[in-house]
């Protein structure tokens, strides 16, 4: 009975005392179901590998309603009155942005951001905005940057009256809430890259098609805060509006609204930020700007170009924030509305003085050019870094250790597993962690992985983001304790993780795959880089929140540092822990992903395949079983409290 | 209640008049980015390899300075091109490797994309090995001694086997059928990406390791890693009809340029010029070792190539 003792061993071992009991309790009863079901399974479709019998073959009807939806895009009514027209209404408002910002010049852009920033978040953050608006001219990217700006201002709007609405539905109504949750969960663990093929089948390559993937991404945040905003409304103030005999409506408008005002805030930051990582992995299908850059610098290999490209996204994602952020702090201090009709004239004076002199677009002679040095850098770390370093190795010798001793092994042991086995341990962990529901979610996502057949490359897939996942805890919760002891630290550490949480991926891909060779491993690696610094940040916070009173109380018993940590500050933070895990688990799988791109095989490779080749079958069905890992992952590390935000 | 229906009524009636009423047309959509403040504009596709790059480059720099267009252009893979082509999302495809499913689609049967010629370069896929590599072991170029080296060739993700290095999913490719059929001791490692792959080269080469690789000319890199091709099975027409049981070499293709076939109409100057843009093989080769290895923009690239030779792409302008 491999079963039994797989899934009572190893997760025992993880948890802490009080929650044994019940955790018996709970595994008996799955030992009792694998007693019943394995010797069954095993007799009717012997061992190892997911049974063929059980599983539905695609690649038919997915290759024909591939086919029916080129044939029938130019005459069916449902393209030519429906999806049509989305797709024009999105490309005129996006022109209409675009023309508008083109219109107003690199001038006029430039004060109306500063001046919005200043009026809503204080003169520091409207000089940093100016500046981050005259760099991305510096960088030669302007009319990039402008068409990006126009995409995202689409789509950021189109989200938020998505979100807004749906969360407002979940905000007033209990059913629609409950109804609504699974769909957000899975709407938020979804790696965009594995969606992009349907909606692409759909509008085609270009900028609806984009903006339409976006909308998916950023939407939940939007929705989730603005329901959480509506549902925390302070019950007094209700009852006190409603005594005052206000109507429903009025209840909500006057009360209900401005009291989730910072939450709405919150959710507009989340919706920004989301939609702008999303900017570039749009690219891959044809969104422009800025993304298209990036894309573009990377298939000639030219890292330095990729980052002139990527910088004006991180400058833009930086100062976004920053000044919403700032606007959800400063909200309810009395303001005047004069200023900002100053601010207007200014922006205005500013943008028709750019215009007579002629110089609406950036001056090319202003341009700065920083691929050569930057490639320069990058050729020679590459250089010296991938073999023959004294003593430690090379980065080359690193990555072939790492997939030998430790990919290869994981992988080959996960698809050596019987199927049964691998269920029962999804099983075992989601319930010890979290309830039956997410256990039951879990173990019918990866059953599903199964009935697609994509078994083999889910569980390579899954390896890779074990492998990164551990790697990412390791020198994530370092890094955290030692933000958590040193303010000093975690100061100079702030911008770092910025930049790296913000950095599209595409542009450290050519780096990793010249220090550690086409494979998997570069695919970790990147990995690791991206789930890092939201795993950071938890850690310090969580640790930052445990109570000064019982650290108080275990220094004045003598307890060392050491003590401290271990004994107090991790058991206390631990709901914090849990939820870095989490979100380490869900980032790492995104990046690992398009990992494909760099030789990382598996379901990622085949979504990759499935885009360039418009082969539906492939791309599809490894869409959905990434969309199934991720849920499976999800649920398995889900603390109870949901967390609000990804990848912040 | 009433108010969010009213509202839902005023933005979808703002939409019907923003769009004008009755069908609206999928296949006539241009990028929102063209045509801007009325500039001419032409779109044009771009795919991943350099010298895709280089014929846009090139096309894209005449195309402003010479005729007064403005030219967006949009990075997209092979086969997903061809769609953006039918819609008109992009107005020309300036090097395609044969799809024949595709053209028998749009070309023959929707008429929504008309040829437009060829490119003057010749295209050949193949299996290379590093010259320097060849030089110490000549009878490795042929593909019945390949497993004689497959254990010099072994990476940690080959497997025990040979590696056999392929690229990016898009490109037209037989090695899994062809290592298969030919029984031999290698896997395919994709490495997802020409970017990936070629990175990896230049390590390799660096190195003086050995490789073997999918590759294709005409391609930059041969220029700084010299590769000598192995000899496969040789190509007879048809010997690759049925992709499972291909067990010999890649044809030598003539690359081809494809129009939306409105833009081929009504695209006056512009598409007259893509019509005639024609090159040889060292001509793209030049502009993309620029690209590619000094690091120029497409755009120095391509000032430079014009400067230098006149004489060729004055032919090209409608007026000539």
């Amino acid at each position: 009975m491999a079963a039994v003792t797989t899934s009572t061993s190893v997760p025992r071992t993880v948890l802490p005392r009080r929650l044994r009991h019940p955790a018996v309790g709970k595994l008996l009863l799955l030992a009792v179901v694998a007693a019943v079901f394995v010797p069954l399974a095993d007799a009717r479709w012997g061992d190892g590998s997911w049974p063929h019998a059980l599983t539905v073959d695609l690649t038919g009807p997915l290759g024909r309603a591939g086919d029916w939806i080129i044939d029938n895009r130019d005459s069916h009514p449902l393209f030519l009155y429906f999806f049509g027209y989305v797709s024009n209404a999105v490309v005129l408002s996006v022109r209409a942005v675009y023309l508008l910002l083109l219109a107003a010049g690199w001038a006029g852009v430039t004060a109306v951001a500063a001046l919005v920033a200043w009026r809503a978040a204080g003169v520091r953050t409207a000089v940093g905005t100016g500046v981050a608006f005259l760099a991305c001219g510096l960088l030669g990217m302007w009319v990039p940057t402008m068409q990006t700006l126009a995409v995202m201002v689409v789509a950021v709007l189109a989200s938020v009256v998505l979100g807004a609405l749906l969360g407002l539905a979940a905000g007033l109504s209990d059913r629609t809430h409950r109804a609504l949750r699974p769909v957000l969960d899975t709407m938020q663990v979804l790696p965009a890259f594995a969606y992009l093929l349907p909606v692409v089948l759909v509008f085609g390559i270009g900028v609806p098609a984009a903006v339409l993937a976006t909308v998916v991404y950023a939407a939940p945040p939007m929705a989730r805060l603005t329901a959480l905003g509506l549902r925390d409304a302070d019950e007094g103030v209700l009852e006190a509006v409603a005594s005052l005999g206000a109507t429903a409506r009025q209840r909500l408008l006057t009360a209900r609204l401005p009291l989730a005002r910072k939450e709405l805030l919150l959710g507009l930051n989340q919706t920004i930020m989301m939609a702008l990582s999303m900017a570039v992995i749009a690219s891959v299908i044809g969104a422009g700007g800025l993304g298209d850059r990036v894309y573009q610098a990377l298939a000639s290999v030219d890292v330095g170009a990729a980052l002139a490209a990527g910088i004006p996204i991180v400058l833009l994602a930086v100062v976004l924030d920053r000044v919403t952020a700032a606007a959800g702090e400063r909200l309810g201090e009395a303001r005047t509305s004069t200023p900002w009709v100053y601010a207007a004239i200014t922006a205005v004076t500013v943008a028709v003085a750019g215009r007579l002199v002629g110089r609406l677009d950036w001056p090319d002679a202003w341009v700065v050019h920083i691929a050569e040095p930057v490639n320069r850098v990058v050729d020679w770390m590459t250089g010296h870094l991938y073999s023959g370093v004294p003593y430690i190795g090379g980065t080359a010798d690193w990555a072939g250790r790492f997939t030998t001793w430790v990919l290869d092994p994981l992988r080959d042991g996960l698809q050596w597993l019987p199927w049964w086995s691998v269920l029962l341990t999804v099983a075992a962990l989601a319930w010890l962690i979290g309830t039956w529901r997410t256990a039951l979610t879990a173990v019918l996502a990866m059953a599903a992985i199964g009935v697609l057949g994509a078994w083999k490359p889910s569980l390579d897939t899954l390896s890779q983001v074990l492998a990164a996942v551990a790697v990412t805890l390791v020198l994530g919760f370092a890094t955290g304790i030692a933000a958590a002891r040193s303010e000093r630290f975690e100061r100079l550490l702030r911008p770092v993780l910025d930049v790296f949480q913000t950095m599209p991926q595409f542009v450290y891909l050519i780096p990793v795959v010249a220090l550690f060779g086409v494979g998997r491993a570069p695919a970790v690696a990147a990995a690791v880089v991206y789930a890092l610094p939201a795993v950071v940040r938890i850690t310090t916070q969580g640790l930052r929140a445990v109570d000064p009173a019982a650290l108080e109380a275990a220094r004045s018993l003598g307890a060392t540092p050491a003590q401290q940590l271990r004994q107090v500050q991790i058991p206390l933070a631990r709901p914090a822990l849990l939820l870095a895990v989490n979100q380490g688990v869900v980032l790492v799988l995104a990046v690992v992903i398009i990992g494909g791109l760099v030789g990382g095989g598996a379901l990622g490779y085949d979504v990759v395949f499935g885009l360039a080749q418009g082969d539906l079958a492939t791309g599809l069905v490894a869409g959905a079983a990434i969309v199934c890992l991720g849920l499976m992952l999800d649920r398995v590390t889900q603390p109870t409290r949901r967390s609000v935000k990804k990848g912040a | 209640m009433r108010v969010r229906t009213t509202s839902a009524v005023a933005g979808a009636s703002a939409l019907l008049l923003l769009t004008g009423c009755g069908a609206a047309d999928m296949t006539k959509q241009a990028s929102p980015f063209a045509n801007a403040r009325g500039a001419r504009t032409v779109t044009l596709s771009v795919q991943s390899w350099v010298g895709a790059q280089s014929n846009v480059a090139v096309a894209q720099y005449l195309l402003e300075h010479e005729m007064g267009y403005r030219v967006d252009t949009v990075q997209v893979d092979e086969v997903p091109a061809w769609d953006a082509l039918s819609q008109g999302r992009v107005d020309a495809i300036l090097e395609d490797w044969g799809h024949p499913d595709q053209e028998k689609r749009y070309v023959e049967d929707k008429k929504t994309i008309a040829p437009g010629g060829s490119l003057g370069v010749t295209g050949h896929i193949g299996w290379y090995v590093p010259t320097y590599f060849a030089r110490q072991h000549p009878d490795v170029t042929n593909w019945k001694n390949l497993d004689k080296y497959a254990d010099r060739l072994r990476t940690p993700e080959s497997g025990g086997k040979g590696q056999l290095l392929d690229g990016s999913p898009s490109y037209v490719t037989n090695d899994k059928a062809l290592v298969n059929n030919l029984k031999l001791n290698y896997q395919v490692v994709f490495a997802g990406s020409e970017a990936a792959q070629i990175t990896q080269m230049k390590q390799f080469a660096k190195e003086r390791k050995p490789f073997l690789t999918y590759w294709y000319s005409p391609q930059w890199l041969f220029e700084k890693v010299p590769m000598t091709e192995v000899k496969l099975p040789a190509y007879q027409e048809g010997c690759d009809a049925d992709a499972a049981k291909v067990a010999c070499a890649y044809p030598h293709t003539p690359l081809r340029k494809y129009l939306n076939a409105d833009f081929a109409k009504t695209g006056g100057e512009a598409a007259a010029f893509l019509k005639k843009f024609k090159w040889t093989t060292a001509d793209q080769n030049e502009v993309s070792l620029m690209i590619a290895n000094d690091k120029l923009t497409p755009e120095e690239a391509a000032k430079k190539w014009v400067e230098h030779h006149a004489s060729t792409w004055r032919a090209w302008l409608p007026s000539a």
